[in-house]
């Protein structure tokens, strides 16, 4: 039988070390977006302030995160760290702070926005019945705001787990890296690269697929 | 109002990057009596180049390089702890100290020689012609009047167009591009770097390498953070003392044969003791 190209994939321990690969993507991504979540509801009311200070400070994180690649963000932290400060962060943590730094900004405008687009009859109606501005939170606007958020804080997550893979340039292997490393085994057997980045292809579904199939699940029963 | 906001950020950042670029590196990088007393030596190497350094079915990092710093490890009596490393950042993890060594099929270039150190050379390149068996090449003087496949941008493309310019190029965007037009006919010989047509001369029968080594000669080098003077002297005595007993050599056979073939000569790449 010809050899397939597909079969580089189950050479020795190569699609462990695919799968492992992948465990290192979604554990990296998991912790990221988790982060991001709990950061972003503080910097999301932290946009919402009255106080000028406060807003310089969102406004500048905000537009460092807009403007400045993540691969950029990576190599400062990864490497700038340890020329500037002598830090030797390794490359996972580097990788958490940077993505959590980008991800705390993005989802905290994104809360920020789903709050505000909540009409302010519905805060002015719920103060004249007595509820305290907590409650105001908890009963009227989080509920609300959570439902708008929905669809759009999934978008960013599956981008997060899509962008995990510039983590390879630091030094960690995911699984971009490791069909890479595979690739790398067989570059005299042209479709090897095509059947590797197909199982990537269907491995990053797998993994993002979930998401969209929650949010599916979450705006059914809350609509 | 708005507009003058975003100047303002961008200035910050701006000034952000600017104090990272320029600030003095702290003297980080790890000396050979450290590198003992931790009992670690930490080298960058490619992990998905072969033949030079690669992971193989079993996880287990191969080829020259890796060949080189394993035994380099084992000579110091540490543990090698492999880094993987991309051709673009290589200078970046020596820069910020992330790695003692780079073993990663480095090229000696002035321009880097200015932001690392490198040590004595254990490999060459130079450039290669490729040929039909039928009218082989074995000197350049024979490609006078005849058409000489390259691609743009390459060194191959500088050296004929500067040494033979009576040789007739027809310059392809790219590698694949130039081999086929070769396969094709489209020309009497092609030309890139040696490492490169040994390798494809081996998987397409018909086709020979004539000239295994022609113009000037790129040296592939361990390198280490600029300054680091102990560790550099180490592997230059190292890599003398290996040249005795043909430690390259061995290396070529057990890592490079196999892509090069057996007919290839380990002389036209192997720099033995550091000597060219």
């Amino acid at each position: 039988m010809q050899d397939l190209g597909i079969s580089v994939l189950f050479r020795g321990v190569n699609f462990q070390r695919l799968l492992g690969g992948l465990w290192v993507t979604l554990r990296l991504a998991l912790i990221t977006i988790g982060l991001s979540c709990l950061f972003g509801l503080l910097f999301g009311l932290l946009m919402l302030s009255k106080k000028k200070i406060a807003k310089v400070f969102c406004r500048v994180w905000l537009e460092i995160v807009r403007f400045m690649p993540q691969l950029v963000l990576l190599y400062l932290v990864y490497f700038g760290f340890a020329r500037l400060f002598g830090w030797d962060l390794d490359g996972e943590t580097s990788a958490v702070i940077v993505f959590t730094f980008w991800g705390t900004a993005e989802m905290g405008d994104l809360i920020r926005g789903a709050l505000t687009s909540i009409p302010l009859h519905q805060t002015e109606s719920a103060a004249a019945i007595g509820l305290t501005k907590g409650q105001v939170y908890l009963y009227v606007l989080i509920p609300q705001t959570l439902r708008r958020l929905l669809p759009q804080a999934i978008n960013l997550s599956t981008r997060i787990i899509k962008t995990t893979a510039l983590v390879k340039m630091i030094n960690v292997t995911e699984v971009l890296k490791v069909g890479q490393q595979i690739i790398g085994q067989f570059y005299r057997q042209p479709d090897a690269a095509f059947w590797v980045y197909f199982v990537i292809f269907l491995l990053y579904f797998l993994v993002c697929w979930p998401f969209s199939l929650l949010a599916k699940q979450l705006e059914k029963r809350w609509a | 109002m708005k507009k003058l906001n975003r100047i303002f950020v961008l200035a910050l950042a701006l000034a952000l990057i600017f104090s990272l670029t320029v600030s003095a590196s702290a003297e980080g990088y790890r000396t050979l009596d450290e590198i003992k007393a931790s009992g670690k030596l930490v080298i960058g190497l490619f992990s998905d180049k072969k033949p030079f350094g690669y992971i193989d079915e079993y996880g287990e990092y191969q080829g020259y390089d890796v060949y080189l710093a394993r035994r380099l490890a084992e000579d110091l009596g540490v543990e090698l702890v492999p880094v993987s490393l991309d051709a673009p950042n290589r200078i970046e993890f020596l820069q910020s100290f992330k790695v003692d060594i780079v073993l990663a099929n480095f090229t000696y270039t002035e321009d880097r020689a200015t932001q690392v150190d490198f040590a004595l050379p254990y490999m060459k390149v130079a450039l290669g012609v490729v040929s039909p068996d039928s009218a082989l090449i074995t000197d350049a003087e024979q490609l006078k009047g005849k058409t000489l496949i390259v691609s743009k941008g390459t060194t191959a493309e500088t050296f004929f167009e500067q040494n033979y310019p009576e040789v007739k190029l027809a310059k392809y965007d790219s590698y694949t591009e130039a081999y086929i037009a070769l396969l094709d006919g489209r020309g009497d010989a092609l030309s890139t770097d040696n490492t490169e047509v040994l390798a494809w001369a081996i998987e397409n029968p018909g086709f020979s390498v004539g000239i295994e080594s022609l113009g000037s000669l790129d040296t592939i080098n361990p390198a280490v953070s600029q300054g680091n003077e102990t560790l550099l002297a180490w592997i230059n005595e190292e890599i003398a003392k290996l040249g005795e007993e043909n430690f390259f050599h061995a290396d070529y056979e057990a890592t490079l044969r196999e892509t090069y073939g057996e007919n290839a000569d380990a002389d036209s790449l192997v720099v033995e003791g550091g000597v060219i």
